[in-house]
């Protein structure tokens, strides 16, 4: 039975495959033209250097891809960043004054200070699904309520903490490989697995795709997308205390900004700021582009006031090409 | 070409991805008719007229506008030519005043600034023209569906138009409104227009039009007097077959085959007091005015409305309809009425789409899909439901609509339903796509499940049904059984605009 015309295999045209590998091309071509330009570019010393400057941006941009895909965005990351070094701090610094506590307080300063992250991230959640808040709104004002909260902790004050062991969370490696890279890679790799190997996975990108057919299909995502938000608070969390822990401090104002790159790394990448389409591995790309042009700029001798016009002019050729895909379909 | 001729379309060809809408089409429209564009859901005929009207261009072929050839890019090219759209949406903007929507872009004004005199008087002139006695000042959206689209004539009318395309206009009007609306169109002839009228309501047309269009697969099948038409034959040219061709033959259920779903007293804020079974094997058919809550009532036997009484049993078992998940439980599973908004996720592949309500099935500790798995049971799904897809990756939006529907069917099959409740099940399909899913519904039920069907198409009601129900402002209103005389469009139409003797005893 012929049910519909169909012309020859649609073939796979070159524009799809520049819109689809658009960031997979930048990056290589951004790379070779580094390793050719920058003698210091290229070597173990420097690129090991550059994951591990990436880990701050990288561990919240991991977590964003997941909340955008389930069709969310999390603006109160920076915040969450802020009060969970505060609080990591803060337990570590308070409690190490205890005589039987401070044995492990820091290493349960780094317990509460992540787990603070994830319980915002998940109220984060519940603002958004349950009270039908808009995305946008709800965690920009979570986010200045919960900055406030980490305002009146430190009393606008710096939180050292003077036990050298409160370090060892960001400062210990394996051989030349600093954890933080093993942080934020590992966190990609789970964060795949997640995506795409699980029922969960399946779950963010239906309900980022279109809410109501998810609904209709019995998936609950309300609980979907808090659960996404939990993520973000976790990961924003573990970058804040993990910055606590490499400065032997924290304070209110830290981390601000940082979700905004974070935002512009997967959108950098490829994903979808609609919601339903994206990968890990785009934003593991989009947050090395955006190290590569620090990094590489610096090395070459470019003026830092430039390299923020580029980044700026990137992120706004990456939202057009998503666009474009759009139109397409 | 003759001087009669206002507007010729010539060889037009329009390609949707992997569908062709338009092969070589080519009509002619004379000046001062009414020339009706006829087809099933994806003939074409839409398309044809948003091409007319330079909301889509042709990848090939001419259109001729008095004998001159012209090239639309925008809807603003085909104002020029005094061509303008009058769809089935409202497209007024509902927040300003008629006056305001009747000169949008034809403000007449000096310097910017607007002369309020000038377009009262111009507005007089429309409204003298028109006959139309609607106060200028009122907002758009505190105007009555009908009233609205007197908005809408009156401004094609201020755009000075010559040709007036009209697609699926009554659509969501009432029957009065609808009867009001038509003398309009009549009117608007008497004045020298012309229009072009898409419509699936063919006793519409057959009343209206002076000249006829029939369209099938993306190609014209012929153009001919209305005159000479008869329902049968435009069913007939449309279909390209004759209608009883298209449905496969009843076997309703032996009268002892067990009841499977049993709902009692139901009521929620939208229905109430809905009481019905369906037996193993049988095929239910809901009909109804679009508002009449027939699908709000399909929606709700499936969990995604709240109840606020009565009961709903399954081969007995009671059943609590708190969500979508507990009614696929408990074996009950929807196909919506709107595969695009809400049946399927077109970004995503045909494996996401088709396990998406069954995950459970296939998963292991943790949440893990087993893939593989997985995957042989989706290739034995596209290969029974004859799914032309290039593979289980394929996103959905490279799919035609019937392709697409048969996904749907397919991610509702992937595990059987003792329930399956169909809305619309063929809205949007080619005929042949059709024909297919009614083999397959039927089918369905010979093998024992108890399938309620919801639809707005009666043709599609009567063809397939072993029972109809037909629902009016929220109840029940008649129950018609195949056997005897009784299900007839007749008494379908008259029990659902509450006119006729129809009634049945509300249990």
């Amino acid at each position: 039975m012929n049910l519909f015309k169909r012309t020859s295999p649609q073939p796979r045209k070159w524009s799809t495959f520049l819109l689809d590998y658009g960031v997979l091309i930048a990056f290589i071509a951004l790379f070779m033209f580094l390793s050719i330009r920058a003698e210091a570019f290229l070597t173990v010393r420097n690129q090991l250097n550059i994951l591990d400057q990436a880990h701050q941006i990288g561990l919240m941009a991991l977590a964003a891809t997941v909340v955008i895909i389930a069709g969310g965005f999390d603006l109160s990351m920076g915040a969450i960043f802020a009060i969970s070094g505060v609080v990591a701090a803060f337990v570590a610094r308070d409690l190490g004054q205890i005589e039987s506590f401070a044995a492990i307080a820091p290493q349960l300063g780094w317990i509460v200070g992540i787990v603070v992250g994830t319980l915002f991230g998940l109220l984060n959640g519940i603002l958004v699904t349950v009270l039908h808040i808009n995305t946008f709104v709800a965690t920009l004002a979570s986010g200045i309520v919960i900055r406030g909260i980490a305002l009146i902790i430190t009393q606008a004050e710096q939180i050292r903490v003077s036990d050298d062991v409160f370090q060892s969370l960001a400062r210990g490696g394996i051989g030349d490989i600093r954890n933080t890279i093993i942080y934020w890679l590992g966190l990609a790799v789970i964060l795949t697995f997640l995506l795409t190997r699980t029922r969960y996975g399946r779950y963010v990108f239906a309900s980022g795709d279109n809410p109501e057919a998810a609904r209709l299909s019995g998936i609950n995502v309300n609980l979907v997308r808090t659960i996404a938000f939990g993520i973000s608070g976790f990961a924003a969390g573990l970058s804040g205390v993990i910055s606590a822990s490499r400065f032997l401090k924290a304070q209110n104002d830290m981390g601000q900004g940082l979700e905004l790159i974070a935002i512009a790394s997967v959108v950098i990448g490829g994903t979808s700021i609609m919601g339903g389409e994206g990968a890990i591995w785009r934003t593991v790309l989009g947050v090395l582009f955006l190290r590569l042009i620090e990094n590489g700029f610096n090395l070459i001798n470019v003026d830092t006031y430039y390299q923020d016009v580029f980044q700026g002019l990137i992120i706004l050729f990456a939202v057009a090409l998503d666009a474009m895909r759009h139109r397409r379909q | 070409m003759n001087a009669e001729t206002f507007l010729e379309a010539r060889n037009i060809s329009k390609r949707f991805y992997a569908v062709q809408a338009l092969e070589n089409v080519s009509v002619m429209v004379k000046r001062g008719e009414i020339h009706a564009l006829v087809g099933e859901n994806g003939a074409g005929k839409s398309t044809l007229g948003k091409i007319i009207s330079g909301i889509i261009r042709p990848d090939s072929g001419q259109l001729l506008v008095g004998g001159r050839a012209v090239s639309f890019s925008a809807p603003r090219d085909a104002l020029v030519n005094s061509i303008t759209t009058i769809s089935q949406e409202i497209s007024l903007s509902g927040k300003q005043t008629v006056l305001q929507n009747i000169l949008l872009g034809q403000e007449v004004s000096r310097a910017g600034i607007l002369n309020f005199g000038a377009m009262q008087a111009r507005f007089e002139e429309v409204r003298a023209l028109s006959g139309f006695n609607i106060d200028p000042n009122r907002r758009v959206d505190s105007l009555r569906m009908a009233d609205q689209k007197k908005v809408e004539v009156m401004q094609a009318i201020a755009r000075n138009a010559r040709l007036i395309i009209m697609d699926e206009p009554t659509a969501m009007l009432s029957d009065e409104e609808t009867s009001t609306f038509l003398k309009i169109v009549r009117q608007l002839k008497s004045m020298g227009l012309t229009i072009i009228y898409v419509s699936h309501f063919l006793r519409e047309v057959l009343d209206l039009a002076d000249t006829v269009t029939v369209m099938r697969n993306g190609q014209v099948v012929r153009t001919a007097p209305t005159k000479d038409e008869t329902l049968d034959s435009l069913v007939t040219a449309m279909l390209g077959k004759t209608m009883a061709q298209m449905y496969p033959p009843k076997h309703p259920p032996p009268s002892d085959n067990p009841i499977v779903f049993k709902v009692e007293r139901l009521s929620s804020a939208v229905f109430d007091n809905i009481n019905l079974e369906i037996r193993a094997g049988e095929i239910v058919g809901l009909a109804g005015l679009v508002g009449s809550g027939r699908s709000r009532l399909a929606r709700t036997l499936f969990g995604a409305e709240a109840v606020t009484g009565g009961s709903v049993t399954v081969h007995g078992k009671p059943v609590a309809l708190r969500s979508v998940g507990e009614a696929i439980r408990n074996g009950i599973y929807m196909l919506p009425e709107s595969r695009k908004e809400q049946g399927l996720l077109l970004k995503q592949s045909v494996q996401l789409n088709m396990t998406l309500p069954h995950l459970s099935d296939v998963t292991g500790i943790g949440g893990v899909i087993n893939t593989r798995a997985e995957l042989g049971r989706i290739a034995g799904m596209i290969k029974s439901l004859d799914i032309r897809t290039g593979s289980a990756a394929t996103r959905l939006n490279n799919l035609s609509g019937g392709n697409q529907q048969k996904v749907l069917f397919g991610k509702w099959l992937f595990k059987r339903p003792h329930i399956l409740i169909i809305d619309e099940p063929t809205r949007g399909i080619d005929v042949g796509a059709k024909q297919a899913i009614y083999n397959l519904i039927a089918t369905l039920a010979q093998e024992g499940m108890a399938i309620l069907m919801v639809s707005s198409e009666i043709e599609e009601i009567l063809g397939l049904s072993h029972r109809v129900l037909v629902m009016r402002l929220g109840r029940i209103v008649a129950e018609l059984p195949s056997s005897g005389q009784d299900m007839t469009e007749t008494n379908i139409m008259s029990a659902a605009f509450g006119t006729g003797q129809a009634a049945r005893q509300d249990g």
